[in-house]
């Protein structure tokens, strides 16, 4: 655990805070493994943990980074056309906040933005360079609210609750659309408006049965995948015709 | 009963797509045509995305050309030497379309290119239907007119490259069916559609074909255009899902069959006018969505990191 602890530590850049044994937390999921099946209509994942003392816990849960590209619509010849785009990369793909309090009481704006606290303070990068900051905010503010309204961004905090001064939980709510691949989960136990330790703990969200299996194919293989699709067809239109034959 | 489809990657109720799937079917065996240009606007409409939309309606095409293909080729039916031919172009015209359709991709336009393609081309195919069946009616009511020739020869007839197509009672001119496949082709591959609805009017009124022999001769070479599409749509662009795909199948099968013995207790004329309506109704639709303003300006496409 502390090997683990450390390497995280590093990994976060965290490592110059004194790990005084005070300081201690552990946290995990119940799960590190979300299966996307056929019938799969969103799942929740507990976290849980211990502080070693008083503090507060802030969680941010993270999806795989890609690049997203934005377009803006506009009037031409009385048709809606898409007229511009902007590309943002590093874009996470499921990004939810959770906490054990109100983020303005427990965390001054500049950690909020040093570990990227909130939607507002995701760092996402405009590729264009030669556009106004105006522009890209407004083509950010877009994608924000569009991933929003796919419920893939959360929309407020959510609740990590204190069982007494040092058991923590909190439910992961994950949504039906939830996009593949690797997660993580950070978690930061602050104490006096400062981030005093962290931990990260990994989840993967994979298609899992048959679906994901085509997937997969679908993507390696695609020669092979696009011949299965038409003799298949192929077959099952033979198939179908059989019983009218003399129809 | 949601089903999640892998390619898409969102879930649908699986009555709704055989509902689709049938609907489309009943449609396509009362009036007798491929029903794919019916299909891909539909699954638009329930928030299927218009790139996989396309591709999985070509997938499913191929399942239902083959059903209808057979059908036709037992009662000998089928142009075979037409058939290859029409294929040759549409092969050229298919690669050109999913090549088409990756560049529109790339540059944000493909959504409206599909709608609006489809809007133009049901608008123009849904006015001429009418017209034309609305003609017919008024005929019925005054029995009587000249018999028309077999077939008009016109200047496009007589184009080089000359060939005989003994099956129907042709010497035209190779390149008109050669470029008659690569547009059908080119369509296929941007729309989804097997382009019957295109092919036979063209077959019947460009290249003279004895009637009999269109749907057959039409069904035979979209299998291998279809096919086609499919596969350059699975390789160059990764949208068909074939889950969707078959449990489409699936319904446009059984649909298909119960509009065959419907239609054959219709009017031919009213028939047309029938689908005529439903033709304009999906066009009117189309271009309707493209005209309001939509709901957020902004739209988001996510790509490899």
């Amino acid at each position: 655990m502390t090997r683990w602890l450390a390497l995280t530590l590093a990994l976060l850049g965290l490592s110059a805070i004194p790990a005084r044994a005070a300081d201690e937390f552990i946290a995990d999921l119940t799960t590190h493994f979300i299966a996307i099946t056929t019938g799969f209509t969103g799942t929740e994942v507990v976290l849980f943990g211990a502080t070693d003392g008083t503090g507060d816990v802030i969680a941010i849960v993270r999806g795989p980074e890609h690049d997203a590209v934005v377009r803006r619509k506009s009037r031409v010849a009385g048709l809606w056309v898409n007229t511009q785009q902007m590309t943002f990369t590093g874009v996470p793909s499921y990004y939810a906040v959770y906490s054990s309090r109100p983020l303005d009481e427990i965390a001054p704006p500049q950690m909020q933005a040093l570990h990227q606290i909130g939607l507002a303070n995701l760092r996402l990068g405009a590729a264009e360079k030669n556009r106004s900051p105006e522009e890209i905010n407004d083509f950010r503010a877009a994608l924000i609210r569009q991933r929003q309204r796919e419920g893939v961004f959360g929309t407020g905090i959510g609740r990590i609750a204190f069982l007494g001064d040092r058991l923590f939980r909190a439910t992961l709510q994950f949504p039906a659309n939830l996009p593949t691949g690797d997660y993580h989960v950070e978690i930061f136990l602050v104490r006096d408006k400062t981030v005093i330790n962290g931990q990260t703990t990994p989840l993967n969200a994979s298609q899992a049965g048959i679906d994901g299996d085509v997937y997969e194919f679908a993507n390696r293989e695609a020669l092979f995948y696009g011949i299965i699709a038409v003799v298949g067809a192929a077959m099952a239109g033979w198939l179908a015709s059989l019983p009218f034959r003399n129809a | 009963m949601d089903i999640y489809l892998p390619i898409a990657a969102m879930s649908l109720d699986v009555f709704v797509l055989l509902a689709l799937g049938g609907a489309v079917g009943f449609l396509s065996g009362v009036f007798g045509v491929g029903g794919g240009f019916l299909l891909t606007p539909l699954l638009i409409f329930i928030g299927v995305p218009h790139a996989v939309a396309v591709a999985s309606s070509a997938n499913q095409l191929v399942g239902a050309s083959v059903s209808g293909a057979l059908a036709h080729w037992r009662r000998g039916n089928v142009d075979f030497q037409m058939a290859f031919v029409l294929l040759a172009g549409g092969l050229v015209g298919s690669a050109t379309g999913v090549w088409l359709f990756a560049l529109l991709r790339r540059i944000g336009q493909i959504d409206l290119a599909i709608s609006l393609s489809y809007a133009l081309l049901l608008g123009t195919l849904g006015s001429l239907m009418l017209a034309e069946s609305t003609r017919a009616i008024l005929r019925l009511r005054k029995p009587g007119g000249p018999r028309r020739k077999l077939h008009q020869h016109i200047w496009l007839h007589g184009l080089p490259l000359k060939m005989r197509f003994r099956r129907s009672k042709l010497y035209i001119s190779a390149l008109l069916p050669l470029t008659l496949g690569f547009s059908v082709g080119v369509l296929s591959a941007i729309m989804g559609v097997g382009g019957g609805f295109v092919m036979i009017p063209a077959m019947i009124y460009i290249l003279g074909m004895p009637t009999v022999v269109v749907p057959g001769t039409s069904l035979f070479q979209i299998i291998f255009v279809a096919a086609s599409v499919t596969v350059l749509q699975a390789v160059g662009n990764g949208t068909v899902d074939v889950v969707l795909a078959l449990v489409l199948l699936v319904g446009g099968v059984v649909g298909a069959q119960l509009g065959t013995r419907f239609g054959q207790r219709l009017r031919g004329e009213q028939l047309r006018a029938m689908l005529a309506f439903i033709v304009l109704a999906v066009a009117a639709k189309l271009l309707f969505d493209l005209t309001v303003a939509p709901p957020d300006l902004y739209s988001i496409e996510t790509t490899a990191p």
